[in-house]
């Protein structure tokens, strides 16, 4: 034990170690059962060991920043309603040598093979049944069977392209596959995340090191995707179906979408004709001929699967029975993750492969025979007991699954008597610890692994890395990120130990443009950026004038006097001759930046992470802002420090959006709202009859005071005001400078002129802007005002039906 | 005996439909020994962009439609001529229930036909205590899997009104049970229900009625639109065995069959999505005409 001497000498290492405990018949990552360290992570140790608590603190924090600038987060459930929550990464990556990586991944690959023959046969000859392999129940009444699919081969070829498997390390130290994701297994884009985190915490360790790098997987896995040319010549887009917003994993799918260059669709975007899936785009349908699914099978069609599913698209087990669109995993792979199927593989496997599993999986007897349900009753305080056809760890499930079922023997005889063919039996798993930081040292916590493969054109290739969850105690069952688990990236540490050349922290992924891809704007996408817009001026409009109702209640005005009755029935009109409370009118902003951000969330794939952060800071403030009681004269001052926010954001849409049909639906949400305000501004404040006081506060509301001091000598005049906010192309808050702009927007809207004739909407912007450019000041006529709104109200419907449905 | 059978469903849509897409199963199968389907005719309004049939995994035949342009209504209008065969057997053959797991896994199949499909929940189908209970309270000792079927429907049909106000096409069965009312769609989908907590493999036909009864005899109930009965699997021998609990009847020359499945959501008479705001309004009209072999010669 000469290895442990040395490092115990070391002062620094015994620190680190100091809370280090391996727990009794558990294997531990980081130590040997001798009390050794792992030869892999030998230097990492070290490595730690040398640095202060200080620097590892600003180092974790750093990689923590980045988590936060680059937006990654989840989505938790609980009893207050699913709310994003911040990344949970454990900062100490999981270290796996080669060689071992080799073995665990060969053993995949074969599960892998072995699981496609499996599907195959579930879906078409049913062999295993007939020849007794797998129980007919077990297919008949599981959940995951889809009969619509039954007998239908996969385009392409293949049921499975992308899989993950779990696993973990059991006490005598080999690993043992825990759970098959063959449904939509997500993680690997979180995965990316971790890397590029973990490599900015250990920037000189990981680039000195032989880390296997990750981006070669996901190019030869979407090199496989890259669809043929149809015998039409035309080549339809891969696209990644995503259950939407609400979906924990959301995140991982706008980022894969963003940086692979794929199409991020809903099902709402797709439509099926003749056999062929379709997405709907503003510039009308576009074949896709690739389907990355990340939502499950069974919502996926609600004529032919669950009919109450809001998200799937209708036909699209008909376009795959046609072999219009290749799925990714083909509609029914998600029976292979049911639980009892487990019991089944390993002798599958002898009879098939001629022998056993190189990877075994967790020992799992199917209750529905006498022998082994008498084998689970006998070992019943060892046995996780649950469903037959659940499909998650069992200490992920949440489904009632528990040691002996959570009953006492009797009970429990009487429930295999009437229901063993539902049920399970499952070894109880005793994972491996692994290194975790906790108060300036390491601790050692149970973790699982999650391990993707992907087929690619030269087979089945597993990600060289993983997914790590950690569990948030020493207890199993708090591995689960519902329960406040961890998650870890996981490095594949070559032989050799040292890198030659790869210098460079985590290679960028794709760096390609994809243009097309780029161009083909979902009309859900192009609605959302379009009310987006909308809500987002609205929300400022709205802010201006409770700014202002406040400065002027500050200074003496009482609320009964005109000005401010004016006011109160420009922010809640019809709120009448009643006394509205400052907080019903904070709604008129509140509200409308709900909205944006819901839209906002359903758009992140076309957003900077910085003009979505900014976003969510933004309405953040304005919640802290409705929650905390602020005393009357505070208020302008912190709806001012709101505005700014909004400015800000306003600035990011105009300096750094790229310049796609995308922000040209959002700028256009913009200026049609702002232009159809200041025309009912202009129409009620800038009116002959209007109070005392209502011009001077039109040009605050438009923040142009300035402008028309710089403009015009002395005082405002209805005709001076008019001037400057209805008629000054110049000015960014006069209803002509917005006019021109939606124009030029509805100019370069694909479909706006077609052979030199104006389509419909082309023609009444051009109407609407001419309309207003050859008023004068003395002509425009508060009706005339109101006419414009209306019209201009009348071409968001236009550009909605044109475009948006 | 020989029938005619027409059938008119139409759909109203507040505002015109854009797309939609709609599976259909109303036209009469042909089953061998059972019933021969001689004349059919399917015509939806407007012409559909795209139609095309084909067998679901029950065998059951399915036509699809797409429409593409928008359109206020839409109908289908369904004729079909059918001959229902004389079948023999009030014999029962079937096995005691507490031989019929044994039969069950004996077959090591996953064909339209086999029993495993039909135990378990299904879509519209969860397990139900209650109802679990009221089917233990229906057996006594020694009950074959046939006797078991008649005697649970018997006691539903007795037990429970019919009635076309109480429930709609969406209600859970657990509620048409909770008010022991309903028509024959919760009829069927409590007794499948209970069945299959016995272990008596249980699924759904959906079909025609006999409009006007013979003379003399009372009109049955749910004649008016398509109407719904049970069929169980009885054991090797006896296969499968149908029930109408609505009518408290063992269907024979009045029960018309359209399509088979574990409950209604596999075979809905109408499947169908639209892009289209708000409610629509649907009717359905059926006729079952005896036809005289006069006439037709």
């Amino acid at each position: 034990m000469t290895g442990r001497g040395e490092q115990i000498r070391d002062d620094d290492l015994a620190r680190l170690l100091q809370a280090y405990r391996r727990t009794a018949g558990q294997a531990d990552e980081l130590v040997l059962p001798d009390g050794s360290l792992r030869p892999v992570w030998r230097d990492m140790a070290a490595h730690l060991a040398r640095l202060s608590p200080s620097e590892i603190a600003l180092r974790f924090a750093r990689g923590d920043r980045y988590l936060r600038d680059a937006g990654v987060f989840y989505r938790k459930y609980d009893t207050s309603g699913p709310a994003e929550r911040d990344w949970p990464l454990s900062h100490v990556p999981v270290l796996i040598a080669d060689a071992e990586w080799q073995q665990i991944t060969d053993g995949l690959k074969q599960r892998a093979d072995l699981l496609e023959r499996v599907v195959a046969d579930i879906y078409g000859e049913n062999r295993l049944v007939a020849d007794g392999f797998l129980p007919a129940s077990l297919i008949a009444q599981n959940p995951g069977w889809l009969r619509p699919l039954v007998g239908v081969e996969p385009p392409g070829g293949h049921f499975l392209n992308f899989v993950a498997f779990e696993i973990g390390r059991g006490p005598d130290g080999k690993w043992w596959v825990l759970g098959d994701r063959t449904e939509a297994p997500s993680g690997s884009g979180f995965a990316l995340e971790n890397r590029t985190a973990t490599s900015r915490i250990f920037p000189n360790f990981f680039a000195r090191s032989d880390v296997r790098r990750l981006a070669g997987f996901f190019r030869a896995f979407q090199q496989a995707m890259e669809p043929q040319r149809g015998e039409d010549g035309q080549k339809g887009r891969i696209a990644i179906l995503t259950p939407g917003p609400m979906n924990d994993a959301y995140f991982e799918h706008t980022f894969i979408a963003r940086h692979l260059g794929l199409l991020l669709t809903e099902g709402e975007d797709l439509t099926v004709r003749k056999g062929r899936v379709l997405v709907r785009t503003v510039d009308g349908l576009h074949p896709v001929s690739v389907l990355w699914r990340r939502l499950d099978a069974v919502t996926c069609d609600p004529i032919e699967l669950a009919s109450a599913s809001q998200i799937g698209t209708p036909g699209l087990v008909d376009a795959v029975r046609q072999g219009g669109v290749r799925m990714v995993n083909a509609l029914g792979t998600g029976i292979l993750e049911t639980r009892a199927l487990l019991s089944f593989l390993p002798k599958i496997s002898r009879a098939w492969t001629g022998g056993p599993l190189a990877l075994p999986n967790i020992a799992t007897w199917w209750c529905g025979q006498p022998r082994e349900r008498d084998h689970v009753l006998a070992n019943r305080e060892r046995m996780m007991i649950g469903s037959a056809y659940a499909t998650r760890l069992p200490f992920d499930a949440g489904d009632g699954t528990s040691i002996g079922g959570g009953m006492d023997t009797g009970a429990l005889a009487r429930r295999f008597a009437s229901e063993g063919r539902d049920l399970v039996g499952q070894e109880a798993v005793t994972l491996s610890t692994t290194p975790v930081w906790s108060d300036g040292g390491l601790v050692a916590r149970p973790m699982v692994l999650r391990v993707f493969l992907a087929r690619t054109r030269d087979g089945w290739q597993a990600m060289p890395g993983g997914y790590a969850r950690i569990g948030s105690g020493a207890d199993t069952a708090a591995i689960a990120m519902q329960q406040g688990g961890m998650v870890a990236d996981v490095w594949v540490m070559g032989a050799a130990g040292r890198a030659g050349g790869q210098i460079t922290a985590a290679p960028s992924l794709l760096t390609e443009a994809h243009p097309q891809e780029a161009e083909a704007l979902p009309s859900r996408s192009a609605d959302n950026l379009f009310w987006l817009g909308r809500y987002l001026e609205r929300a400022e409009g709205n802010m201006r004038l409770f700014r202002a109702y406040h400065d002027r209640r500050g200074g003496g005005l009482s609320s009964d006097q005109p000005l401010m009755r004016a006011v109160q029935g420009l922010i809640a009109p019809g709120s009448g001759e009643a006394t509205v409370m400052p907080r019903q009118l904070a709604r008129s902003f509140d509200d409308p930046l709900e909205a944006a951000l819901t839209c906002g969330s359903r758009v992140r794939d076309r957003f900077s992470v910085d003009g979505m952060m900014a976003l969510q800071d933004l309405v953040a403030a304005a919640r802290k802002m409705s929650a905390t009681p602020i005393p009357p004269d505070d208020i302008p001052r912190k709806v001012s420090v709101l505005l700014r926010k909004i400015t800000g954001f306003s600035g990011l849409v105009h300096e750094n959006m790229y310049r796609s049909t995308g922000w040209r639906f959002l700028s256009l949400g913009l200026s049609l709202e702002r232009a159809a305000n200041m025309c009912t501004l202009l129409a009620e404040l800038a009116r002959d009859d209007a109070p005392d006081g209502a011009l001077d506060l039109l040009l605050e509301l438009g923040d142009s005071a300035m402008a028309h001091r710089t403009r015009y000598a002395g005082a405002a005049t209805p005709t001076s005001v008019s001037d400057l906010m209805a008629l000054d192309d110049s000015n960014p808050r006069a209803v002509l400078y917005h006019l021109s702009r939606a124009k030029a927007h509805i100019d370069h809207l694909p479909g706006s002129s077609e052979h030199g004739r104006l389509a419909p909407m082309a023609r009444l912007g051009l109407q609407i802007h001419t309309r207003l450019a050859v008023e004068t000041p003395d002509t425009l006529t508060p009706a005339k005002l109101t006419g414009l709104r209306l019209g201009l109200w009348r071409l968001s419907d236009l550009i909605s039906t044109t475009y948006l449905h | 005996m020989r029938y005619d059978i027409r059938l008119r469903i139409t759909h109203d849509y507040p505002g015109a439909a854009g797309t939609g897409r709609h599976q259909i199963r109303v036209v009469p199968a042909d089953i061998a020994g059972r019933q021969r389907l001689t004349v059919q005719q399917l015509v939806v309004t407007p012409a559909a962009a795209e139609y095309a049939t084909r067998r679901d995994f029950f065998g059951n035949t399915a036509t699809t439609v797409m429409h593409d342009t928008p359109h206020a209504r839409m109908s289908i209008a369904m004729r079909a001529q059918v001959e229902i065969l004389p079948r023999s057997g009030d014999l029962d053959v079937s096995a005691a229930l507490t031989d019929l797991p044994g039969d069950i896994a004996s077959v090591t199949s996953l064909s339209a036909e086999a029993p495993h499909h039909f135990l378990g929940p299904s879509p519209r189908i969860p397990a139900d205590d209650g109802m679990a209970a009221y089917a233990r309270a229906c057996l006594s000792p020694g009950m074959t899997a046939r006797g078991t079927v008649q005697a649970i429907g018997a006691r539903l049909n007795a037990d429970m009104a019919f009635d076309a106000q109480a429930t709609n096409v969406d209600t859970p069965a657990s509620e048409a049970f909770a008010a022991r009312r309903g028509v024959c769609q919760d009829f069927t989908h409590i007794m499948i229900t209970c069945l299959r907590s016995l272990g008596v493999p249980a699924g759904y036909v959906s079909g025609y009625l006999r409009t006007e009864p013979p003379p003399g005899q009372p009109r049955l109930d749910g004649a008016d639109a398509m109407h719904a009965w049970v069929r169980a699997w009885c054991g090797t021998d006896a296969g499968w065995v149908e029930y109408d609990p609505t009518n408290a009847i063992t269907p024979a020359a009045d029960h018309i069959v359209v399509a088979v499945g574990r409950d209604y959501d596999d075979i809905a008479p109408v499947q169908g999505i639209l892009r289209t705001a708000g409610p629509n309004v649907s009717t359905q009209a059926v006729d079952v005409i005896p036809v005289s072999d006069n006439v037709l010669r």
